[in-house]
């Protein structure tokens, strides 16, 4: 019989290694489930995990998904240390697009090379924005912040709907519910002539490296760390949990209207119906995988962004329906949640009698 | 109904051999011990000695890795703790598991194994507490009792079960010396019905008054069997520890008169509801060079006085709370901290450190506002592993650096390295709230003597305490603080055990004597 036996302390092995068994599990599980509903199993999981890291002409494409699951699992993961536990990134991810565009829309007659930088802290202000009413009834009213923040997500996606079909409609768009095209002054450049690839991308590691640093080595960062594994010891010590909660809620909400941002102005160029794909969501799952620190997070991101560029290799060659991707991703939340009990328990094989 | 067993058939309880491991740590090695029936017998230990061990062993907690167990000469497989409650063991364990917010019946029906009914279970509790001559009321909430009497629901509990076995973990932990008296009269009473008594506790005069044989545990291992009556509590002690007890050295002389450090004037506080208790009008001073003790049984306002005087709950003024003349009443933890008022509070885990964290890292969590630890909101890695290497290396701290975990710590290491923090950073006035809780008496010695040598050099501290002995043992002075009242000052010496105790119970002893009208 195979017993779970708590270590003294938690693995540091197991940490690291917990992520890899997820992903593994996920492609064994993957193989199996996909084969039973008739398809072929194997070729599925290898269109999904390995094409899109074999075959160089997807990488632009995996970095250009991975840069906004960056962004926002970098300011998730800031929160969830501190046990503050923000759900409703895409909601701020939306809204930080919704406000940039705003500017955008304003400007799009006007030159010069301040607009994009105004877009872009419209997004940051928008996003955090979205996050001040989930931090405020958390901490006037205790009110949980994983409600809350979940629920404006949706209210963001029809901001963005009206907005889109209503009053920012495209007057020249054919009734199109889309806005207007950005115009160069309000676009992210690619990093090089006629790449894929647009600024957010390094952008996004260099927040990493930053994000790394303040948590690592600022007593920012470790306030945040104490008030979220201890907080009677953190009002101890002297921080006061209120004001990290607002920091953090206001800096995941500000991180996730960036990388909003970005994307209406790099891959998008305009605001349109179809903008919201999920990567709040799957930041979360990036976040864990990442087990929240900023390097893993990098890693966390590629993997997932693997699956994105995987799933519609897999529609093609496979004729795997669009959702796949989706049931991928959710497997490895779920394995990973399930491998994370041997951090803290070690499996032992327990003789009967 | 339940005939005396005779006492010449052979033993209640024998463990012979029982060995017990976890990773890393021996708990118990080759244990053998025997209860007589109607003996109250102790079992001795510090902690991590293995007692707890041992006990959840025979209590079906936990099964042992070799050994044998036999109850009334039968071997027997305890798997679970209600096979033990089947064979006729209870126990009563140090924590109470009772809800605050129902009556003493409900909370003993939701610990019965089978269903009774209302009053046929009110009838049988009132038995047993005539039998006894136990006094409680089985139809009042537990939150308006005593701590006394909550833990007589506990034994109540046991004795429905009319168990043959009842193991008792460290009673008195939380009793006034009247309540202990009272228990120990329940105890007796409960052994000359047959029933053995298992009674763990480090106090040795307890021991010493109560129990007719006593089996030492150190490391895991028996190393003595005596009777306590016939033994000095020193050589127990000695026993106990396996090293000879140093005695604390206080500096000859008046250690009063020095300038006024702490003034607390007319502090109040509300308790946090449902349960905290309010501070009332809570007034004293401390000197410089002088230890103040504050006395009382648990949950009579001491945490709140805690949380108060660090900071961590604000007072209504800010002249409530003065150092050394500046006011600090409206003043945030870190503010407080900087000024040179230092708590450790009860809880080790999670409130005085973060287990979760290395030494170094715990070491930052309150030394950051006296020493220079951060640079422009950076933290000086460097430094505050220095700092907390000077803590292990001056406390003692038994460990493997400052990257072990604090949760890696035993409580009495952990306890050294919280004090050690606090004491470091010399601070003017350093609050402490039981110091030595659960910590083994060779560090226990070692934090008593850091304390008096901290008032030495001139800093006040005030010892909030539930152990009357270490607070007789440290303090210059002595208040007893009840359901959130502080009484006056007393001079400890001369000072009687009775006076304390009656204060503790309740009744505050303001005026010099009785009102005398009758």
């Amino acid at each position: 019989m195979l017993e779970l036996r708590p270590r003294r302390a938690p693995s540091r092995i197991m940490t690291y290694l917990s992520p890899l068994i997820a992903i593994a599990a996920t492609m064994a599980t993957g193989t199996l489930v996909f084969g039973a509903l008739g398809y072929d199993g194997l070729r599925a999981v290898e269109a999904i995990f390995l094409t899109p890291l074999l075959e160089p002409q997807r990488w632009p494409d995996l970095g250009v998904k991975a840069a906004p699951l960056i962004v926002i699992a970098l300011g998730l993961a800031i929160g969830f240390r501190a046990n503050v536990w923000n759900i409703g990134a895409e909601g701020q991810y939306v809204m930080g697009a919704i406000a940039g565009t705003g500017i955008a829309l304003l400007t799009h007659d006007l030159t010069g090379w301040w607009i994009l930088p105004c877009m872009l802290l419209a997004g940051i202000v928008g996003g955090a924005a979205w996050a001040v009413l989930p931090a405020l009834l958390k901490v006037r009213l205790q009110v949980s912040e994983i409600l809350t923040s979940l629920m404006l997500t949706y209210v963001a996606v029809q901001v963005l709907y009206y907005l889109v079909r209503g009053p920012w409609k495209d007057p020249d768009g054919f009734n199109f519910p889309q806005t207007r095209m950005f115009s160069a002054d309000q676009t992210l450049p690619a990093i090089a002539e006629g790449s894929l690839v647009h600024l957010g991308v390094p952008a996004a590691l260099l927040l990493a490296l930053c994000a790394w640093f303040l948590l690592s080595r600022s007593v920012a960062g470790y306030a945040v760390e104490v008030v979220g594994r201890a907080p009677a010891a953190a009002r101890h010590g002297g921080f006061d949990a209120g004001r990290i909660t607002w920091a953090t809620m206001l800096a995941s909400g500000g991180l996730a209207g960036l990388a909003g941002i970005v994307e209406a102005t790099g891959p998008f160029g305009q605001l349109t119906p179809q903008f919201p794909v999920g990567y709040g969501f799957t930041a979360i799952i990036v976040a864990f995988m990442g087990r929240l620190s900023p390097p893993g997070i990098v890693f966390g991101a590629l993997v997932l962004a693997v699956t994105y560029v995987g799933g519609e290799i897999a529609q093609s060659t496979v004729r795997l329906p669009a959702a796949a991707a989706g049931m991928f991703q959710a497997m490895l939340l779920f394995f990973l949640l399930a491998t994370d009990v041997l951090v803290r328990y070690r499996p032992v094989l327990r003789r009967r009698g | 109904m339940s005939q005396p067993p005779d006492a010449t058939v052979g033993m209640r309880l024998s463990l012979s051999h029982v060995s017990k491991s976890f990773p890393g740590v021996r708990a118990n090695d080759d244990v053998s011990l025997a209860v007589r029936p109607g003996e109250i017998h102790a079992l001795l230990g510090e902690n991590g000695a293995g007692k707890s061990t041992l006990v959840k062993i025979i209590y079906g907690v936990q099964q042992a890795d070799s050994g044998e167990i036999r109850f009334d000469g039968r071997p027997v497989e305890i798997a679970s703790p209600k096979a033990a409650r089947r064979l006729g063991i209870g126990m009563v364990f140090q924590h109470f598991s009772l809800f605050d917010g129902m009556t003493v019946l409900e909370n003993i029906a939701l610990g019965l194994d089978e269903t009774v009914p209302r009053d046929v279970l009110e009838a049988r509790i009132r038995a047993v507490l005539d039998s006894y001559s136990l006094p409680l009321d089985p139809n009042r909430a537990v939150h308006t009792l005593s701590v006394g009497e909550r833990q007589r629901i506990e034994i109540v509990r046991c004795l429905l079960q009319d168990p043959k076995l009842l193991i008792m973990d460290e009673p008195t932990s939380v009793l006034t010396p009247q309540e202990v008296e009272r228990l120990f009269e329940t105890l007796r009473r409960i052994a000359t019905q047959g029933c053995s008594i298992l009674y763990i506790s480090h106090k040795l005069d307890e021991i010493r008054a109560l129990c007719e044989s006593a089996t030492i545990l150190r490391g895991g291992k028996v190393v003595a069997t005596c009777d306590p009556r016939a033994e000095t509590t020193r050589r127990m002690a000695e026993l106990m520890i396996g090293a000879e007890l140093k005695s604390i050295e206080r500096p000859a002389g008046e250690r009063r008169g020095g300038a006024l450090r702490l003034a607390v004037d007319g502090l109040d506080m509300p308790g946090e509801p449902p349960f905290g208790t309010s501070l009332k009008n809570v007034s004293f001073s401390v000197h410089a060079g002088e230890i103040l003790g504050i006395a009382g049984v648990a949950g009579n306002g001491q945490a709140e006085l805690l949380l108060a005087l660090s900071g961590e709950h604000r007072a209504a003024s800010d002249d409530a709370i003065r150092l050394d003349g500046r006011p600090l009443g409206l003043a945030d933890a870190g503010t407080r901290r900087a000024a040179g008022l230092a708590c450790v509070p009860e809880e080790r885990n999670g409130h005085a450190a973060v287990p979760g964290f290395t030494l170094a890292e715990n070491a930052l969590l309150t030394a950051r506002h006296r020493l220079p630890l951060t640079r422009s909101g950076l933290v000086r890695g460097g430094a505050v592993a220095r700092f907390a290497r000077e803590v292990i290396a001056r406390f003692d701290v038994r460990t493997t650096g400052p990257e072990a975990l604090a949760g890696s710590l035993s409580g009495g290491n952990l306890q050294k390295f919280i004090m050690g923090r606090e004491i470091g950073q010399t601070p003017e006035v350093l609050v402490v709230a039981q110091p030595t809780w659960g910590v083994d008496a060779g560090a226990a010695a070692a934090i008593r003597q850091a304390l008096v040598d901290l008032a030495a050099r001139g800093s006040a501290i005030v010892v909030i305490s539930q152990d009357l002995d270490e607070l007789l043992e440290l303090a210059d002075r002595l208040c007893v603080i009840n359901e959130g009242r502080l009484s006056p000052a007393r001079p400890v010496a001369g000072l009687a055990l009775e006076e304390i105790g009656l204060l503790m119970g309740g009744i505050h002893g303001e005026s010099p004597a009785e009102p005398a009208h009758a």
